[in-house]
């Protein structure tokens, strides 16, 4: 799973605050950008700008979140999986999510924050998680086409994660990658069953990928000239390839997937360009995109609810190891002394 | 007794526990996304991924043993309420973490002692099987062992509330150390260990956990039975029309 929208104008602007540059700052600048120039990676002990700091604790944390919220349309299907395989590959893939922003939530740590500060800022409705889980999951076919279509974006936009100049981030992606090809191989192989079974199945596989389609794109985020910190960050190298182009490449590698499968995009103006070699793509709305981003989504209410009430319903739990972790430490001083 | 009413009582027995560990990871799935932390949204779905593993096995053994072409998924999604022989206990709702934990400990400490000693079974299958979940289980056992000390021992909101489940679950206990005729006839043949001694192995490990956790041992009063001969409660039948709804309304489908 991915966050986007990383880079919207409407998220909080990630540049330094204005302060005096002193002769020292413009020579640890200078060295950093050195080193980043270089491929060298940036490890959490080591000077580095305090807007590259802020923005990798607002991509990861956004990230972490977005598995953490990613986990609620999948594991709505979790009970009425079909089969049994199908039931543990599911559990499986929903779990790795919950893996995945374990370690996210732990890179973000690295820089500073609290896992628990980061938790509260998603509670809170402050921070922002990957809208594409504001959509709801009515049917089966939407497990396969999350997998196909969401986590294949995903991975779009993640490989070249693996090699961002912060290091803990850069670890983090190269086995959350390895994961989510796996996902997304098994959602492409869940549409197949579909898309060559009854027509009832034929039908549900459409409809997932017609819902998707355009959701999935809106995943790379608002376009190049739309994009407010695309520069900056391709320069701190943490981003490494602009939203269009990736946008671009997922089209090119998807289209033929559901050529193979026999559904049709829902795009009438899709078309192959024999001189680029590319696929030409209608205009994305962004009003929906905008729409969901200010909490409008079918599903925006319902998903931070959910994470709200585990959150209050599990405070006596918390309460409960805390209080038993005490009362061990207390019984084991009063033993040793 | 003769081969054909062993091998019924095998079917049986390879069901009733396979019944037992799907409904529980069913049950345990129902967590996934709203755990109290993410350590154990984590941890409950390792849990009941274990447990449908471990249903899968023995269903399609028992779909083997009967010898009519049922397979586990067919054993599954086909069957209602009153073919279902699963314990009461595991069929009973999540309700809040720690009715969840109560549950999930009592079966576990059961489910330990019961397949260390499968391990032996002169059943080759049934001990492969055992082989492969005891491992598993042996690490469920301590997971939901550690959360009922922590909240028994925790504050005294959390004490009351799994002292409440404990109440509430005990007598759903009594049942799995029952055994009928058929069952006593793979005890005699060394296929399955003696509920005495099981009941025995499990007392001993329920009552020091509960002791460290500072919970009373409930008596042992009144049973609730039943959930092994088809007999269940109102729970179980929501269970499988959410479960099952899928193969249900596309019966020709293969997923």
């Amino acid at each position: 799973m991915y966050t986007q929208g990383l880079d919207a104008k409407t998220e909080q602007s990630a540049q330094p605050s204005p302060r005096l540059v002193t002769e020292q700052d413009a020579a640890l600048q200078g060295r950093f950008q050195e080193r980043v120039d270089a491929e060298e990676k940036i490890e959490p002990r080591d000077w580095m700008p305090e807007g590259y700091r802020r923005t990798l604790v607002r991509q990861i944390s956004q990230h972490a979140h977005s598995e953490i919220v990613g986990m609620l349309p999948e594991g709505n299907w979790v009970t009425r999986a079909p089969t049994l395989r199908r039931k543990v590959a599911l559990l499986a893939k929903v779990q790795d999510e919950g893996g995945h922003g374990l370690y996210l939530y732990s890179a973000a740590e690295t820089l500073g924050v609290s896992r628990d500060e980061l938790v509260g800022q998603l509670l809170s409705g402050k921070a922002k998680y990957s809208s594409i889980f504001n959509y709801p999951t009515p049917t089966w076919a939407d497990i396969g086409a999350i997998g196909w279509l969401v986590d294949g974006a995903a991975i779009m936009n993640q490989v070249p994660l693996c090699r961002c100049s912060y290091g803990p981030y850069a670890r983090a992606m190269v086995r959350i990658c390895r994961e989510e090809s796996f996902h997304q191989r098994q959602g492409y192989e869940l549409m197949l069953a579909l898309a060559q079974g009854t027509a009832d199945q034929k039908r549900m596989a459409q409809d997932a990928l017609n819902r998707w389609w355009w959701p999935s794109l809106m995943m790379f985020g608002p376009s190049d000239d739309q994009s407010a910190h695309s520069a900056q960050n391709m320069a701190w190298k943490i981003k490494r390839f602009s939203n269009d182009e990736l946008r671009q490449r997922f089209v090119d590698a998807t289209v033929p997937q559901a050529e193979f499968l026999g559904l049709t995009i829902p795009d009438p103006e899709l078309r192959f360009n024999a001189e680029t070699g590319r696929y030409e793509f209608g205009a994305i709305d962004w009003t929906e995109f905008n729409e969901i981003l200010k909490g409008n989504g079918p599903c925006n209410r319902e998903r931070i609810e959910a994470r709200r009430k585990a959150w209050d319903d599990g405070a006596w739990v918390r309460e409960a190891a805390v209080a038993h972790a005490a009362k061990r430490k207390q019984r084991a001083l009063k033993k040793a002394g | 007794m003769s081969t054909d009413l062993l091998k019924e009582a095998l079917f049986a027995t390879a069901l009733r526990l396979g019944d037992t560990s799907l409904v529980l990871g069913h049950r345990l799935s129902e967590w996934c996304g709203h755990a109290p932390e993410l350590e154990e949204d984590i941890a409950l779905t390792n849990v009941a991924l274990d447990l449908v593993g471990h249903a899968r096995m023995l269903l399609t053994y028992a779909g083997e043993l009967e010898g009519k072409g049922r397979d586990e998924d067919c054993l599954a999604y086909r069957r209602d309420v009153f073919d279902y022989r699963n314990h009461l206990l595991v069929e009973q709702p999540n309700r809040d973490f720690g009715h969840t934990i109560v549950r999930q400990f009592l079966h576990d400490a059961w489910a330990v002692e019961l397949y260390e000693r499968l391990c032996a079974s002169k059943d080759e299958t049934l001990a492969g099987i055992a082989a492969k979940a005891v491992k598993e289980v042996r690490y469920h056992v301590r997971h939901s062992g550690d959360w009922l000390v922590r909240l028994g021992d925790g504050t005294d909101v959390s004490h009351a509330k799994v002292a409440d489940a404990l109440g509430r679950l005990w007598p759903y206990t009594g049942e799995m150390f029952e055994r009928d005729e058929a069952e006593q006839a793979l005890v005699a043949a060394g296929i399955v260990p003696d509920p005495a001694e099981l009941k025995a192995a499990w007392t001993a490990r329920v009552e020091a956990v509960l002791e460290e956790a500072t919970l009373d041992r409930p008596a042992d009063g009144w049973m609730q039975k039943g959930g092994r001969r088809g007999e269940h409660s109102e729970h179980l039948g929501y269970l499988l029309a959410e479960m099952q709804f899928l193969p249900r309304a596309y019966p020709d489908a293969t997923w």
